[in-house]
């Protein structure tokens, strides 16, 4: 069963020598397991956190967690992936912790309907097919500062299920909530993030194609 | 079926959990509205996009990690902290 290998950094220990160090309790192993895994746990932070402040904090509380549950890693995973997991689940904690108001703002980016149930805005296709931009790092960075615009209710759901692929169960149970919930505002999520999308591609000029016009019109009259 | 209630079905219809009745009204409406297709179309991409956007998080970055913190890290461990 060969799962995906990340990299190794190059000039560590292989992860079985390193993991008996670290339960053995070697203060070098410690220090050379967080000098070549903390930049990536701090990127997977900084997704879910909402100030850098805490990103570290988490990274840090996390570390703490590891630390503790050391003895219970049994090497069925990788190293690298138990502590993502850690991550995510810090960051979890202190997302329940923080509780923020759900519907912050989210209507602004849902599509709306005129009175028969029609779209009131006529889209437009994105010329760039997604399958090429999913190969740009810049498209990435665009997509996942779209991400970071989410408010936080829906951009962690969307983070869980679409990015770091928990079950819908998975992350009701993390987050407090039912099912259903974490159904509606992964839907809501990818909803606002595409019309965030659309917008950045759109204002581009990427998409600009000729013969549709403005997208915000069409003013429904009864 | 209306755009709005299209609208509303299209993560179930594509993790494949509408009801076929519900489904066949869904295509229906595609049929005869291409508004709702580029709609759609642009909720896949959305999906396909995000899914990939911390892709390169496996890559190696550059070091942004405050020497700080990681000095914070291993003193913590160090600190007597078995409670
Ligand atoms: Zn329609």
């Amino acid at each position: 069963m060969q799962s995906d290998t990340h990299d190794r950094p190059t000039g560590t220990l292989d992860e079985t020598t390193l993991v008996a160090a670290l339960k053995a309790g070697d203060d070098a192993a410690f220090e050379t397991l967080v000098r070549t895994s903390s930049h990536r746990l701090l990127a997977v932070a900084r997704r879910f956190a909402r100030t850098e402040e805490d990103a570290q904090d988490i990274v840090q509380t996390a570390y703490m967690n590891a630390f503790r549950a050391l003895e219970k890693f049994e090497g069925q995973s990788q190293l690298s992936t138990w502590l993502h997991r850690i991550v995510v689940n810090t960051a979890l904690m202190k997302l329940r912790s923080q509780r923020t108001k759900p519907e912050e703002s989210i209507e602004t980016l849902l599509p709306t309907f005129k009175t028969d149930g029609h779209h009131a805005e006529r889209f437009r296709d994105w010329s760039v097919p997604a399958d090429a931009l999913v190969q740009q790092a810049e498209t990435r960075a665009t997509v996942r500062a779209c991400i970071a615009q989410l408010p936080e209710a829906y951009r962690s759901v969307l983070l869980l299920r679409d990015i770091e692929e928990r079950s819908t169960r998975d992350v009701a149970d993390a987050l407090g909530l039912t099912p259903a919930a974490v159904k509606t505002r992964l839907h809501r999520a990818r909803q606002a993030l595409s019309t965030l999308l659309r917008r950045r591609y759109a204002a581009d000029g990427v998409t600009a194609q000729d013969g549709v016009t403005s997208a915000g019109g069409a003013a429904s009259n009864s | 079926m209306t755009c709005r209630e299209l609208t509303a079905f299209i993560a179930d219809y594509l993790s494949g959990d509408l009801p076929p009745d519900s489904k066949i009204e869904f295509e229906r409406h595609l049929d005869v509205c291409p508004n709702c297709v580029t709609y759609l179309d642009g909720y896949q991409d959305t999906v396909r996009l995000g899914r990939h956007a911390c892709d390169d998080d496996d890559a190696p970055v550059p070091d942004t990690v405050p020497e700080a913190l990681i000095e914070a890290v291993l003193s913590a461990r160090s600190k007597p902290s078995q409670a």
